[in-house]
């Protein structure tokens, strides 16, 4: 455990990527089986205990430390497993060998919710601050150490000097410690076998455009849809559709799971039928109408009849025992307008093609898109081969412009992670009438993005000098700073008293020159709706 | 009628003042007649008319802001009447070089203000003396439990072992330029690395003073006067925090970068600074320090000027002692 400890916390100190890169890969080759495999495991997020929660840690610390100073040092260090390792009562005497990486998943796999917290305590009871800190990340999963599961992968094929394609393909069929991984790689046996077997692909992704323009006659434009992207996978007689991060969702679209009976891997978007995306020609409902469908462990018929989903296909990425992706796109979209035939039209549709002469013809089409509410459009080279991850010059994303108000700041909260002990987290009003007639705030919206470090330390600054009220780690501001906040599209919603939920919310601009009382009102915010 | 009790102490937001007197505990804006406990600038400001501290905190505060008038040097332990029935002491605090506390007498009451304070040895100041009163006036700059500062001789370990880990680097550690440099250095000294040790500009003249003093630092050398960048390969470099990310760090042969503050205790702390290498090293009392000093000296109540003061209420609340929080401004340990 001490060597994992320590990869974590060299990690926490790391910025390189390259450093980071070389890191990891001295532990994975430098570590044991299986320790290395539960240790790659912890790194992907790919661990599950679910007898402990951080309600769990919580509670076993609360009873070693009185409660109010608990949440003082949790607020202030920003993150439950570091807040534990550093208050965690030293034993009397001396401490016990610490466990290694496998023993300590062994326990934790054993644990129940009952015997949890004495087990958890012993185990802490062998570690020092930072192996406490490394077995209460690896005990809740979320490591939050800003290695994505795409590094920790990349890592992986460095160490053992493997393709990071191949890698990330055998992954998704394999449980930790990954044993087979590690004979292939590092032992040199042949590779799992993947072929017939319902797996999910790593999904091309794409840039957003950002100001640049394309050659339209090397780029092919289509809708972006605002629904989820799904992969559908058929193998082996089994039906699976996953989510962009490779979630297993079938159980929640059981008609999508169904109406697949082609060995395939298509690539497409998940939407409900519709008249809001595009109108009638468009077919498709809003992102709200699929929202409600999400994340169902068991789905109605009334649920399948109200809001029947389908999938707008962008995509084949194999079919029928071919890989198709080193093919260029324009080959594969051949392909896929033949498939198209084959499959049932009530769940499968083709995304269209926009044709456009110029970038300037481009333009216009996707100044359309708000009236449509579609979110964008998608812009694929015509020859790129599909490959898993961003890659530049391949794929891009052009949305449409954001929404852009004036709103007053009103509540702030610490951040975590790297904005620990920083004011990050804000939550913004709008007018609810007119200011000089009494008018008040009411909150419209929750930000904690779109901007710099320095103005980060600004607002910080500006929360603790102007704060009126304090509700727990909550505070509440004097109301006098306007924000100019971007978002995507707003909606009507129950859960707030302004009824208005914005998606994507994010700080545009810091507005100091703005007096509050010219911050837009609620009834302007309503006029922005497009449900 | 009875006066309440230290009613002859005003807490106001830019310092403390004790009023039969008519002067001023480490304000924040110029005054007639000013007490300063140690020589940080958020604690000793120029411009005031007269200022009572001790030498040592006197020549900081003259290299800082060039030498003032109406400066009254105290002894620690020389006793001071300020006004009629107003009395005050200097007590050693173990922060920096001059650090002290102040103990203020009137109409039978004792009050101490810490000022800044740590109570684990320094080589570089006199050690916290501990002198009972009836209200203490604390500082509780680390007033969290999670805040527990290692023995600095592992701290110094590790800045060493780094230095060892990255051959042809150098390792350049970030410190304050009044006393945590200066202590950093001694204890590197004490743990028997005799080599030179290079010096931001900034430090160059604080050294010195430090030198003045008595306090020995071994040699030391001007990163300005580096011939090139190699003659600070496998060297350690010290120089204000301030620099640690700076366009001036160029020079230096591909450093490892370290911070000696408190604040290093918490990981996300130290990301925030870019550090690779955080030593927890601090002129502060950390929470068991805070804790313990208020018991040893045992006040009928205990007033927090600043720092993380909600957890130290409720500790007081705990133990059942009285206490409040003082709103001051302007006191800021972002760098300890």
């Amino acid at each position: 455990m001490e060597r994992f400890a320590a990869l974590l916390d060299a990690l926490v100190y790391t910025r390189s990527r390259n450093a980071k890169l070389e890191l990891i890969a001295d532990y994975l080759r430098q570590t044991p089986d299986p320790d290395r495999g539960w240790a790659l495991a912890a790194l992907t997020g790919s661990l599950d205990f679910p007898a402990v929660k951080s309600s769990t840690i919580r509670a076993l610390l609360q009873d070693r430390i009185d409660p109010v100073l608990w949440t003082l040092s949790r607020d202030y260090v920003g993150d439950t497993a570091e807040t534990a390792s550093l208050l965690w009562p030293e034993p009397d005497g001396a401490r016990a060998d610490p466990p290694g990486v496998s023993e300590v998943v062994e326990h934790l796999r054993r644990m129940t919710r009952s015997t949890a917290p004495a087990e958890l305590a012993a185990l802490l009871d062998r570690l020092d601050a930072s192996g406490r800190y490394a077995l209460l990340k690896l005990a809740t999963g979320g490591m939050r150490i800003g290695i994505s599961a795409r590094l920790a992968k990349t890592a992986f094929a460095q160490a053992f000097a493997v393709p990071l394609d191949e890698v990330e393909e055998y992954w998704h069929g394999l449980e930790p410690p990954y044993a087979p991984l590690f004979d292939w790689a590092a032992h040199g046996q042949p590779p799992p076998d993947t072929e017939n077997l319902p797996l999910f692909r790593p999904f091309m992704l794409a840039h957003p455009l950002e100001g640049a323009t394309i050659d339209v006659t090397a780029y092919v434009a289509e809708w972006k849809w605002d629904g989820i992207r799904v992969q559908t996978v058929h193998a082996a007689g089994e039906t699976r559709v996953f989510s962009r991060s490779g979630d297993d969702i079938s159980h929640s679209f059981p008609e999508i799971a169904e109406a697949l009976r082609i060995p395939a891997v298509l690539d497409g978007e998940l939407l409900v039928r519709g008249s809001h995306q595009g109108g009638e020609e468009g077919g498709a409902a809003s992102f709200n109408a699929l929202q409600q469908r999400l994340g169902r462990k068991l789905v109605s018929r009334k649920m399948l009849e109200q809001a029947p989903a389908f999938v707008r296909l962008y995509d084949v990425l194999i079919l029928e025992g071919e890989d198709l992706r080193p093919l260029p796109w324009s080959e594969r979209r051949i392909l896929l307008e033949r498939l198209i035939e084959r499959l049932p039209a009530s769940h499968f549709d083709l995304s269209q093609m926009l044709p456009a002469d110029s970038f300037e013809q481009l333009a216009a089409i996707r100044a359309t898109a708000r009236d449509d509410s579609i979110e964008g459009l998608m812009l694929k080279r015509r020859d790129s081969p599909y490959v898993a991850g961003r890659r530049t010059g391949l794929w891009y994303k052009w949305k449409r412009d954001p929404l852009l108000v004036d709103c007053v700041l009103m509540y702030a909260q610490r951040g975590s992670g790297k904005r620990s002990s920083f004011y990050s987290d804000y939550t913004f009003g709008c007018w609810d009438g007119d200011p000089d007639q009494g008018a008040e705030l009411l909150p419209v919206g929750k930000a904690y993005s779109g901007f710099t470090d320095e103005e980060l330390k600004w607002l910080d600054r500006h929360v603790r000098t102007h704060t009126v009220n304090r509700f727990g780690p909550v505070r509440e501001t004097d109301k006098s700073l306007v924000f100019e906040v971007a978002f995507d599209s707003i909606h009507p919603s129950k859960r707030h008293k302004s009824g208005l939920a914005m998606r994507f919310p994010r700080i545009h601009r810091i507005r100091k020159d703005k007096p509050a009382y010219e911050a837009d009102r609620i009834e302007s915010l309503k006029a922005l709706i497009r449900d | 009628m009875m006066r309440p009790p230290f009613s002859w102490i005003r807490p106001e937001p830019w310092g403390i003042r004790i009023e039969p007197a008519g002067c001023w505990i480490d304000p924040a804006r110029p005054v007639d007649r000013a007490l300063i406990t140690h020589g940080h600038a958020d604690h000793a400001r120029g411009g005031h008319a007269q200022t009572i501290a001790t030498p040592e905190t006197l020549a900081i505060m003259a290299l800082r802001y060039g030498t003032g008038a109406g400066a009254v040097p105290v002894e620690y332990g020389e006793e001071l009447t300020l006004a009629r029935g107003v009395t005050a002491r200097f007590i050693p605090a173990g922060h920096v070089l001059g650090s002290a506390q102040i103990l203020l007498e009137h109409a039978g009451e004792r009050v101490i203000v810490t000022g800044d304070y740590k109570r684990c040895p320094d080589p570089t100041c006199a050690p916290f003396e501990v002198a009972p009163c009836d209200l203490l006036i604390t500082e509780a700059t680390f007033g969290l439990p999670v805040f527990i500062h290692p023995p600095v001789e592992d701290e110094i370990a590790k800045l060493l072992a780094a230095r060892d880990a990255h051959p042809g680097r150098c390792v350049l550690v970030g410190a304050y330029a009044l006393g945590k440099a200066q202590r950093v250095i001694a204890q590197l000294r004490l743990a028997g690395y005799a080599e030179p040790i290079w010096l931001h500009g900034a430090m160059e003249r604080m050294c010195r003073l430090y030198e003045d003093f008595g306090i020995e630092l071994g040699p030391l050398r001007l990163v300005a006067e580096a011939g090139k960048a190699d003659d600070l390969r496998d060297q350690i470099v010290i120089c204000p925090p301030s620099a640690l990310n700076d366009r001036w760090n160029r020079r230096l042969p591909d450093p490892v970068t370290a911070m000696a503050s408190g604040w290093m205790r918490v990981r996300q702390r130290a990301r925030q600074r870019n550090v690779e290498l955080p030593l927890i090293i601090s002129d502060h009392a950390d929470w068991n320090e805070l804790t313990r000093t208020i018991e040893q000296i045992d006040p009928r109540e205990s007033w927090i000027t600043h720092g993380r003061e909600e957890a130290l209420l409720r500790w007081h609340q705990l133990h059942q002692r009285r206490a409040r929080a003082l709103a001051m401004v302007g006191y800021e340990d972002e760098d300890d």
